[in-house]
Protein backbone atom coordinates (compact mmCIF):
# COMPACT_ATOMS: atom_id res chain seq x y z
CA UNK A 1 0.00 0.00 0.00
CA UNK A 2 0.85 3.24 -0.78
CA UNK A 3 1.42 4.34 3.04
CA UNK A 4 4.87 2.44 2.82
CA UNK A 5 6.07 5.15 0.48
CA UNK A 6 6.35 6.92 3.96
CA UNK A 7 7.69 4.14 5.57
CA UNK A 8 5.19 4.48 8.65
CA UNK A 9 4.69 1.39 10.68
CA UNK A 10 1.41 0.96 12.08
CA UNK A 11 1.51 2.28 15.28
CA UNK A 12 3.15 5.45 13.54
CA UNK A 13 0.41 5.84 11.03
CA UNK A 14 -2.06 5.30 14.30
CA UNK A 15 -0.45 8.34 15.90
CA UNK A 16 -0.62 10.02 12.63
CA UNK A 17 -4.48 8.93 12.64
CA UNK A 18 -4.76 10.34 16.72
CA UNK A 19 -3.02 13.24 15.72
CA UNK A 20 -5.91 14.05 12.74
CA UNK A 21 -8.48 13.32 15.11
CA UNK A 22 -6.99 15.51 18.00
CA UNK A 23 -7.21 18.51 15.50
CA UNK A 24 -10.05 17.96 13.83
CA UNK A 25 -12.16 17.76 17.03
CA UNK A 26 -10.31 20.64 17.92
CA UNK A 27 -11.43 22.57 14.73
CA UNK A 28 -15.08 21.27 14.91
CA UNK A 29 -15.27 22.78 18.21
CA UNK A 30 -14.62 26.21 16.43
CA UNK A 31 -17.08 25.57 13.51
CA UNK A 32 -19.54 24.97 16.54
CA UNK A 33 -19.31 27.97 17.30
CA UNK A 34 -19.71 29.43 13.82
CA UNK A 35 -22.74 27.63 13.56
CA UNK A 36 -24.30 27.12 16.59
CA UNK A 37 -24.85 23.64 16.65
CA UNK A 38 -23.38 20.52 16.87
CA UNK A 39 -21.12 19.68 13.98
CA UNK A 40 -21.43 15.74 13.77
CA UNK A 41 -17.77 13.93 12.99
CA UNK A 42 -17.03 10.81 11.66
CA UNK A 43 -14.21 8.97 12.94
CA UNK A 44 -11.49 10.15 10.43
CA UNK A 45 -9.32 7.79 8.00
CA UNK A 46 -5.92 8.77 7.25
CA UNK A 47 -3.97 7.63 4.63
CA UNK A 48 -0.94 8.49 2.26
CA UNK A 49 -1.15 8.80 -1.60
CA UNK A 50 0.13 10.26 -4.27
CA UNK A 51 -0.64 12.88 -5.64
CA UNK A 52 -2.41 10.55 -8.58
CA UNK A 53 -4.08 8.82 -6.12
CA UNK A 54 -5.63 11.46 -4.41
CA UNK A 55 -6.92 12.79 -7.79
CA UNK A 56 -8.71 9.62 -8.03
CA UNK A 57 -9.38 9.15 -4.79
CA UNK A 58 -11.77 12.66 -4.99
CA UNK A 59 -12.70 12.04 -8.61
CA UNK A 60 -15.03 9.12 -7.09
CA UNK A 61 -16.97 11.68 -5.18
CA UNK A 62 -20.73 12.76 -6.61
CA UNK A 63 -19.72 16.23 -8.08
CA UNK A 64 -17.11 16.90 -10.24
CA UNK A 65 -17.22 20.47 -9.88
CA UNK A 66 -15.13 20.73 -6.34
CA UNK A 67 -14.21 23.67 -4.17
CA UNK A 68 -11.57 23.80 -1.58
CA UNK A 69 -10.08 26.79 0.71
CA UNK A 70 -6.30 26.09 0.92
CA UNK A 71 -3.43 27.87 2.66
CA UNK A 72 0.43 27.07 2.93
CA UNK A 73 1.99 26.16 5.91
CA UNK A 74 5.95 26.48 6.82
CA UNK A 75 8.42 25.57 9.36
CA UNK A 76 10.07 22.07 9.85
CA UNK A 77 7.32 20.91 7.66
CA UNK A 78 6.31 22.99 4.92
CA UNK A 79 3.02 22.33 2.43
CA UNK A 80 -0.15 22.95 1.84
CA UNK A 81 -3.27 21.93 3.07
CA UNK A 82 -6.58 22.10 1.35
CA UNK A 83 -10.38 21.55 3.08
CA UNK A 84 -12.10 20.08 -0.25
CA UNK A 85 -15.78 19.61 -0.56
CA UNK A 86 -18.28 19.20 -3.47
CA UNK A 87 -19.51 22.55 -4.96
CA UNK A 88 -22.81 21.92 -4.61
CA UNK A 89 -22.69 21.67 -0.90
CA UNK A 90 -20.25 24.87 -0.66
CA UNK A 91 -23.57 27.11 -0.61
CA UNK A 92 -25.35 24.21 2.21
CA UNK A 93 -22.21 24.97 4.55
CA UNK A 94 -22.69 28.82 3.37
CA UNK A 95 -26.39 28.90 4.84
CA UNK A 96 -25.23 26.97 7.83
CA UNK A 97 -22.38 29.65 8.69
CA UNK A 98 -24.54 32.78 7.60
CA UNK A 99 -27.58 31.46 9.61
CA UNK A 100 -31.06 32.81 9.48
CA UNK A 101 -32.63 32.27 5.68
CA UNK A 102 -30.31 34.33 2.85
CA UNK A 103 -31.54 35.09 -0.32
CA UNK A 104 -29.50 33.05 -3.22
CA UNK A 105 -28.13 36.92 -4.24
CA UNK A 106 -27.07 36.84 -0.49
CA UNK A 107 -25.40 33.65 -0.05
CA UNK A 108 -23.80 34.16 -3.37
CA UNK A 109 -22.69 37.38 -2.01
CA UNK A 110 -21.24 35.92 1.05
CA UNK A 111 -19.99 32.46 -0.61
CA UNK A 112 -16.76 33.58 -1.13
CA UNK A 113 -15.92 34.76 2.36
CA UNK A 114 -17.88 32.59 4.17
CA UNK A 115 -15.64 29.69 2.63
CA UNK A 116 -12.39 30.92 3.31
CA UNK A 117 -13.53 32.36 6.72
CA UNK A 118 -14.85 28.36 7.85
CA UNK A 119 -11.58 27.06 5.50
CA UNK A 120 -9.83 29.24 7.90
CA UNK A 121 -10.95 28.21 11.18
CA UNK A 122 -10.71 24.29 10.47
CA UNK A 123 -7.81 24.24 8.58
CA UNK A 124 -6.03 26.93 11.27
CA UNK A 125 -7.67 24.49 14.46
CA UNK A 126 -6.49 21.41 12.62
CA UNK A 127 -2.38 22.39 11.70
CA UNK A 128 -2.64 24.38 15.11
CA UNK A 129 -3.43 21.09 17.09
CA UNK A 130 -1.39 19.01 15.41
CA UNK A 131 1.59 21.42 15.50
CA UNK A 132 1.10 21.90 19.30
CA UNK A 133 1.07 18.11 19.82
CA UNK A 134 4.20 17.73 17.60
CA UNK A 135 5.95 20.68 19.93
CA UNK A 136 6.53 22.83 16.38
CA UNK A 137 5.36 25.71 15.40
CA UNK A 138 4.08 26.54 11.66
CA UNK A 139 3.75 29.58 9.80
CA UNK A 140 0.15 29.60 8.08
CA UNK A 141 -0.76 31.94 5.13
CA UNK A 142 -4.24 33.47 4.39
CA UNK A 143 -6.82 30.82 3.04
CA UNK A 144 -7.41 31.03 -0.60
CA UNK A 145 -10.78 30.01 -2.33
CA UNK A 146 -10.13 27.63 -5.43
CA UNK A 147 -12.82 25.90 -7.32
CA UNK A 148 -11.98 23.07 -9.92
CA UNK A 149 -11.90 19.30 -10.52
CA UNK A 150 -9.50 17.12 -8.57
CA UNK A 151 -6.87 17.19 -10.82
CA UNK A 152 -6.78 20.58 -10.66
CA UNK A 153 -6.21 20.57 -6.81
CA UNK A 154 -2.96 18.01 -7.58
CA UNK A 155 -1.88 17.93 -10.65
CA UNK A 156 1.46 19.24 -11.60
CA UNK A 157 -0.08 20.97 -14.28
CA UNK A 158 -1.24 23.88 -12.13
CA UNK A 159 0.13 27.22 -10.88
CA UNK A 160 0.65 25.62 -7.25
CA UNK A 161 3.88 23.62 -6.95
CA UNK A 162 2.36 19.90 -5.97
CA UNK A 163 4.36 17.61 -3.09
CA UNK A 164 5.60 14.38 -3.26
CA UNK A 165 2.71 12.98 -1.31
CA UNK A 166 -0.55 13.73 -0.17
CA UNK A 167 -1.77 13.26 3.30
CA UNK A 168 -5.31 12.08 2.54
CA UNK A 169 -7.78 12.47 5.16
CA UNK A 170 -10.97 11.75 4.88
CA UNK A 171 -14.11 12.70 7.24
CA UNK A 172 -17.59 13.63 7.02
CA UNK A 173 -18.88 16.43 9.15
CA UNK A 174 -22.54 17.21 9.59
CA UNK A 175 -24.40 20.51 10.28
CA UNK A 176 -27.76 21.01 10.54
CA UNK A 177 -28.32 21.38 6.51
CA UNK A 178 -27.29 17.68 5.88
CA UNK A 179 -24.71 15.75 5.47
CA UNK A 180 -21.71 17.88 3.98
CA UNK A 181 -18.39 15.14 2.92
CA UNK A 182 -15.62 17.37 3.73
CA UNK A 183 -11.98 16.40 3.10
CA UNK A 184 -8.98 17.54 4.00
CA UNK A 185 -5.43 17.07 2.70
CA UNK A 186 -2.27 17.96 2.89
CA UNK A 187 0.38 18.21 0.61
CA UNK A 188 4.08 17.88 1.60
CA UNK A 189 7.38 17.40 -0.16
CA UNK A 190 9.62 14.65 0.51
CA UNK A 191 12.12 16.52 3.26
CA UNK A 192 8.72 17.63 5.27
CA UNK A 193 7.95 13.98 5.51
CA UNK A 194 10.81 13.03 6.70
CA UNK A 195 10.85 15.50 9.45
CA UNK A 196 7.06 14.20 10.13
CA UNK A 197 7.68 10.96 10.33
CA UNK A 198 10.42 11.67 13.30
CA UNK A 199 8.24 14.54 15.30
CA UNK A 200 5.50 11.19 14.97
CA UNK A 201 7.93 9.27 16.92
CA UNK A 202 8.70 11.75 19.58
CA UNK A 203 5.22 12.13 19.82
CA UNK A 204 4.36 8.46 20.33
CA UNK A 205 7.53 8.51 23.32
CA UNK A 206 5.99 11.25 24.91
CA UNK A 207 2.47 9.58 25.03
CA UNK A 208 2.95 6.24 25.27
CA UNK A 209 6.46 6.84 28.30
CA UNK A 210 7.93 3.50 28.57
CA UNK A 211 5.87 1.61 26.35
CA UNK A 212 6.49 3.26 23.39
CA UNK A 213 8.81 0.93 21.22
CA UNK A 214 12.67 1.46 21.77
CA UNK A 215 14.59 3.52 20.14
CA UNK A 216 16.62 0.37 18.85
CA UNK A 217 13.14 -0.84 17.11
CA UNK A 218 13.12 2.42 14.87
CA UNK A 219 14.89 1.00 11.73
CA UNK B 1 -7.42 -1.11 47.51
CA UNK B 2 -6.76 -2.39 44.18
CA UNK B 3 -9.17 -1.59 41.49
CA UNK B 4 -9.70 -3.19 37.63
CA UNK B 5 -9.85 -0.52 34.70
CA UNK B 6 -10.90 -1.44 31.10
CA UNK B 7 -9.43 1.34 28.48
CA UNK B 8 -11.58 1.03 25.20
CA UNK B 9 -10.22 3.01 21.67
CA UNK B 10 -9.69 1.80 18.54
CA UNK B 11 -6.59 3.84 19.00
CA UNK B 12 -3.33 1.66 19.76
CA UNK B 13 -1.60 5.13 20.70
CA UNK B 14 -4.32 6.49 22.87
CA UNK B 15 -4.69 3.52 24.76
CA UNK B 16 -1.15 3.61 25.78
CA UNK B 17 -1.52 6.92 26.53
CA UNK B 18 -4.57 6.22 29.04
CA UNK B 19 -2.08 3.52 30.20
CA UNK B 20 0.95 5.98 30.87
CA UNK B 21 -1.44 8.13 33.04
CA UNK B 22 -3.22 5.41 34.91
CA UNK B 23 0.46 3.63 35.80
CA UNK B 24 1.34 7.21 37.37
CA UNK B 25 -1.34 7.05 39.27
CA UNK B 26 -1.65 3.89 40.53
CA UNK B 27 1.19 1.30 39.43
CA UNK B 28 -0.96 -1.64 41.45
CA UNK B 29 -3.81 -1.32 39.35
CA UNK B 30 -4.97 -4.07 36.39
CA UNK B 31 -5.98 -2.79 33.55
CA UNK B 32 -7.78 -4.56 30.56
CA UNK B 33 -7.46 -3.11 27.07
CA UNK B 34 -10.26 -3.12 24.27
CA UNK B 35 -10.61 -1.85 20.43
CA UNK B 36 -14.12 -1.43 20.23
CA UNK B 37 -17.56 -1.39 21.82
CA UNK B 38 -18.34 -4.65 21.16
CA UNK B 39 -15.64 -6.37 22.66
CA UNK B 40 -15.54 -4.16 25.41
CA UNK B 41 -18.95 -5.42 26.43
CA UNK B 42 -17.81 -9.16 26.35
CA UNK B 43 -14.73 -7.85 28.50
CA UNK B 44 -16.82 -5.79 31.03
CA UNK B 45 -19.40 -9.03 31.75
CA UNK B 46 -16.20 -11.07 32.14
CA UNK B 47 -14.30 -8.73 34.49
CA UNK B 48 -16.27 -7.04 36.02
CA UNK B 49 -14.10 -3.70 36.21
CA UNK B 50 -14.49 -0.54 38.28
CA UNK B 51 -13.60 1.74 36.02
CA UNK B 52 -13.88 1.71 32.06
CA UNK B 53 -12.25 4.63 30.03
CA UNK B 54 -13.50 4.81 26.52
CA UNK B 55 -12.94 7.18 23.70
CA UNK B 56 -16.42 8.53 21.78
CA UNK B 57 -15.27 8.46 18.16
CA UNK B 58 -14.71 4.97 17.66
CA UNK B 59 -15.87 2.89 14.19
CA UNK B 60 -19.24 0.87 14.70
CA UNK B 61 -20.64 1.56 18.27
CA UNK B 62 -19.44 4.81 19.77
CA UNK B 63 -18.04 5.57 23.14
CA UNK B 64 -21.38 7.59 24.44
CA UNK B 65 -23.89 4.24 23.48
CA UNK B 66 -21.35 2.16 25.16
CA UNK B 67 -21.44 4.09 28.44
CA UNK B 68 -25.47 3.76 28.24
CA UNK B 69 -25.35 0.21 27.53
CA UNK B 70 -22.32 -0.26 30.86
CA UNK B 71 -24.64 2.19 32.74
CA UNK B 72 -27.77 0.03 32.55
CA UNK B 73 -25.96 -3.16 33.37
CA UNK B 74 -24.19 -1.61 36.45
CA UNK B 75 -24.98 1.47 37.53
CA UNK B 76 -22.36 1.61 40.08
CA UNK B 77 -19.39 1.58 37.08
CA UNK B 78 -17.31 4.15 37.19
CA UNK B 79 -17.69 5.26 33.14
CA UNK B 80 -15.88 7.91 31.85
CA UNK B 81 -15.88 8.93 27.67
CA UNK B 82 -12.76 10.55 26.89
CA UNK B 83 -12.97 12.64 23.63
CA UNK B 84 -11.14 15.57 21.91
CA UNK B 85 -14.44 16.54 20.74
CA UNK B 86 -15.69 19.17 23.66
CA UNK B 87 -18.90 20.17 21.82
CA UNK B 88 -21.55 21.09 24.48
CA UNK B 89 -23.44 18.42 23.12
CA UNK B 90 -21.04 15.85 22.92
CA UNK B 91 -20.29 16.00 26.68
CA UNK B 92 -24.29 16.55 27.80
CA UNK B 93 -24.73 13.57 25.64
CA UNK B 94 -22.45 11.91 27.95
CA UNK B 95 -23.85 12.88 31.20
CA UNK B 96 -26.98 11.54 29.91
CA UNK B 97 -25.63 8.22 29.52
CA UNK B 98 -24.52 8.07 32.98
CA UNK B 99 -20.56 9.01 31.91
CA UNK B 100 -18.29 11.90 32.72
CA UNK B 101 -16.39 13.57 30.38
CA UNK B 102 -12.71 13.65 30.63
CA UNK B 103 -11.16 15.63 27.74
CA UNK B 104 -8.50 14.42 25.13
CA UNK B 105 -5.59 14.21 26.24
CA UNK B 106 -6.07 12.93 29.34
CA UNK B 107 -4.10 14.46 32.21
CA UNK B 108 -3.58 12.90 35.72
CA UNK B 109 -5.21 15.27 37.62
CA UNK B 110 -8.33 15.23 35.47
CA UNK B 111 -8.27 11.26 35.94
CA UNK B 112 -7.30 11.17 39.51
CA UNK B 113 -10.63 13.21 39.54
CA UNK B 114 -12.53 10.98 37.84
CA UNK B 115 -12.06 8.28 40.17
CA UNK B 116 -12.33 10.58 43.35
CA UNK B 117 -16.02 11.74 42.30
CA UNK B 118 -16.46 7.86 41.29
CA UNK B 119 -15.96 6.50 44.95
CA UNK B 120 -17.83 9.98 46.17
CA UNK B 121 -20.78 8.58 44.25
CA UNK B 122 -20.80 4.87 45.71
CA UNK B 123 -19.96 5.76 49.38
CA UNK B 124 -23.49 8.31 48.95
CA UNK B 125 -25.65 5.32 47.59
CA UNK B 126 -23.94 2.87 49.82
CA UNK B 127 -24.97 5.00 52.70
Amino acid sequence: MSNASLGLDDLELDALTELVNLGVSNAALSLREMVREEVALSVPEVSVVSPDEAVSILGRTESKQLVAVQQYFEGEISGRALLIFPETKSLELVRAVVGGTPSLDEIAELEHEALAETGNVLLNGCLGTIANNLQRSLKISLPEVIYGESSDFFSATGKQPIGDSVLFIYINFAVRCGDIQGYIAMLLDMPSLLALKQLIRNFIERVAGENSPSKANNG
Amino acid sequence: MSSKVLIVDDSKLARMGVMKVLRELHPDWESVEASNADDAFKLVKQSLPDYVLMDYNMPGKDGIALAAELHELDANMGIAVISANQQLEVIKRARAAGAIFLPKPLTEKALAGFFAMTAEERNRTEK
